[in-house]
């Protein structure tokens, strides 16, 4: 039964693959049997039938949908995901300036999320039953019941109201005179540049949204990490610890949260996609302007290769969160390189 | 804890029935939860009798009246158009709980049905079942959700259909794993040496084990599914105004931030109070049922 870790992550990778292929072909067929004429929606109702079959050959769109499929595949391997019609220019080119705001923001929730929630946990499992419990308990059930929307309205208004000058909206303040950087993260940008000044306002703007996007996740990890801290408390080793006498605290940071981290991590992976999909609430409200808005426009706009990109995109973010996933858990777990991984 | 469980019932030959209710009635959170609930159903079903002003939900303009603040007149304040938002809010609340029944009485079944099939069967069906399963799961819904919507039409049905080609996976996937463990057990393999057929098998011996997992699962999911819908119309993409929509509210009053911000936080109020009463609910059953996540 002994599997090499690297086969374990290859064949995890195969797996991903094969979900890739199966999401670009639902999303395609999906983009393609819409009701209307993706041609005639971008060239607008004064259009002739001539210009509009022109441009339906020019899009392959005449081509039967199998061909059509292999044709979009290929090129989208060598980075041509086409034409957007909204913004006319290669959809590749918008989604290069759009996605790093989304995973600067992403990024900042998500290690924010943990930041909190673990911490959260292992306090409402040590204190069970007891007020701290109960208080953390709340904490968590408001993190999963509030809508985000709420949440991230909540937010400004209280900010607006007792945070005079805060950012209640955007990357950054317009007036610092920054055009942007190498990497598209203006955190990282910012760091390259030495402008420091920089770096601030952008984590003064990133807080609020970063906080808002983490709260269903920290109250969904909260309650993961208190039950299975609770579970794993009566394990034998634990108890074998706790009978040579070690200090409390060692047992619980060393010992018990290793051991419990795993679950919410698992959780982390499966959730990473209505993570996402919260993204596009918060980034509307916050008027962030990143990948996120990107796809809310695409899909009202009905931008077809747009939407496509931004599904396998997202599709994308999920697969590499669960690979990311994988690997910790690897990591903190030696018992799972020798099953199967999963 | 041992002592506790002395006390409860069990031993003095009471009823199944008597027991379930005697072990809800002693958890806080399932009694508020349901409590909750009950509280919005009634307010769903008599929301023509209950409201001061039903003919606010409909295109009713009154200039003199917008954008005032809660008084014991209107108790959530007006909106843009004068209308009473707590009318407004108790009719938003059946559009929530229609999408309620709408996708869970679609998804649960089917999502139940495809996970006991997977996890009895095994082999190709189980391949075939919880591969489709992990690629749906790989998509994020509310994406996937605008995108389906939107190619479609906006409307209440189309959201409804979007969520639900999404939802079953969920239940699919909760299922047969129980079924797939159930599936082993000795009483199973009796069954099948007593020349049980399979349909007997499945809904006869491991659907009834099944039970308290899905109404858990259901219970947590109705939160979620009024979250998605709520979320779904606040990015416009929910029912056609005038039709009261607790998103959809949210969304028209945010334009009159902060002056105005009880058009927002009022229906965001009531999303939050179903939602909640699910999720009181869920937990509590689960602490009764003794089921795991």
């Amino acid at each position: 039964m002994q599997q090499h870790p690297l086969i374990a992550i290859l064949n995890r990778l195969g797996t991903f693959a094969l979900v890739m292929i199966a999401l670009s072909i639902m999303i395609f067929v999906l983009a393609r049997v819409v009701p209307g004429d993706p041609a005639r929606m971008a060239l607008g109702p004064a259009a002739t039938q001539e210009q509009v079959d022109a441009l339906r050959g020019q899009m392959g769109l005449d081509k039967p949908l199998a061909v059509q499929y292999l044709d979009y595949i290929g090129k989208a391997l060598h980075g041509d995901l086409g034409f957007s019609l909204v913004s006319q220019r290669p959809v590749t080119t918008d989604l290069a300036q759009t996605v790093p705001a989304t995973v600067e923001l992403v990024l900042v929730s998500v290690i924010f999320m943990f930041l909190v929630a673990i911490p959260l946990g292992v306090i409402t499992a040590h204190y069970r039953d007891r007020p701290l419990d109960h208080i953390g308990r709340i904490l968590s059930l408001t993190g999963v019941t509030i809508p985000s929307f709420l949440f991230a309205i909540t937010l400004q208004l209280l900010a607006a109201r007792f945070l005079s000058g805060w950012p209640i909206i955007g990357r950054l303040d317009h007036s610092l005179g920054w055009h942007g950087g190498p990497t598209g993260f203006i955190l990282i940008d910012g760091m390259l540049a030495g402008r420091f000044d920089v770096v601030l306002d952008a984590l003064k703007h990133l807080a609020l949204p970063a906080f808002a996007l983490s709260m269903a996740g920290i109250g969904q990890i909260t309650r993961i990490t208190r039950s299975s801290m609770i579970e794993n408390q009566r394990k034998d080793h634990v108890l074998t610890l706790q009978s040579f006498g070690l200090p409390e605290r060692v047992i619980i940071f060393r010992y018990l949260l290793k051991l419990s981290s795993i679950a919410p991590l698992t959780i982390m992976g499966l959730e990473f996609a209505s993570l996402i999909g919260n993204a596009f609430v918060i980034e509307m409200v916050f008027a962030w302007g990143g990948f996120a808005s990107y796809g809310l426009n695409a899909i009202l706009q009905k931008d077809l290769n747009a939407v496509t990109a931004v599904v396998l995109v997202a599709g994308l973010f999920f697969i590499v969160a669960n690979l990311i996933v994988d690997v910790l858990i690897s990591i903190i777990d030696p018992r799972l390189r020798r099953k199967e991984a999963r | 804890m041992a002592d506790m469980k002395m006390l409860e019932p069990t031993d003095r030959g009471l009823s199944a029935g008597y027991m379930m209710w005697y072990r809800f009635s002693r958890n806080p959170a399932a009694v508020i939860g349901s409590l909750i609930l009950l509280s919005v159903l009634i307010l769903a079903v008599f929301a023509p009798w209950l409201t001061p002003y039903p003919k606010h939900i409909g295109a009713v303009v009154d200039f003199r009246a917008r954008h005032m603040p809660p008084d014991l007149e209107h108790w959530f304040g007006t909106d843009k158009a004068g209308r009473d938002i707590f009318s407004r809010t108790i009719f938003g609340l059946r559009v929530s709980l229609l999408l309620v029944i709408g996708v869970l009485g679609i998804s649960v079944p089917v999502g139940t049905v495809l996970g006991l099939i997977a996890g009895y069967f095994g082999g190709w069906t189980e391949k075939l079942i919880s591969g489709l399963t992990n690629v749906m799961l790989a998509m994020p819904p509310l994406v996937m959700a605008l995108a389906v919507s939107n190619l479609l039409e906006p409307t209440l049905t189309n959201a409804m259909i979007a969520i639900t080609l999404l939802w079953w996976t969920w239940h699919a996937r909760l299922i047969y794993s129980v079924s797939k463990s159930i599936a082993s057990e000795d009483y199973i393999e009796a069954a099948r040496l007593a020349g049980a057929g399979p349909l007997h098998i499945l809904f006869r011996e491991i659907l009834p084990n099944c039970v308290s997992v899905i109404s858990v699962k259901t219970t947590l999911d109705a939160a979620f599914v009024i979250l998605f819908g709520a979320t779904l119309s606040f990015l416009g993409f929910g029912v056609k105004p005038p039709t009261p929509d607790l998103g959809s509210m949210v969304a028209d009053g945010r334009q009159f931030m902060p002056d105005f911000w009880w058009e927002v936080l009022c229906p965001g109020a009531a999303v939050l109070y179903v939602t909640l009463g699910f999720n009181l609910l869920g937990d509590g059953l689960r602490d009764m049922f003794d089921v795991e996540s």
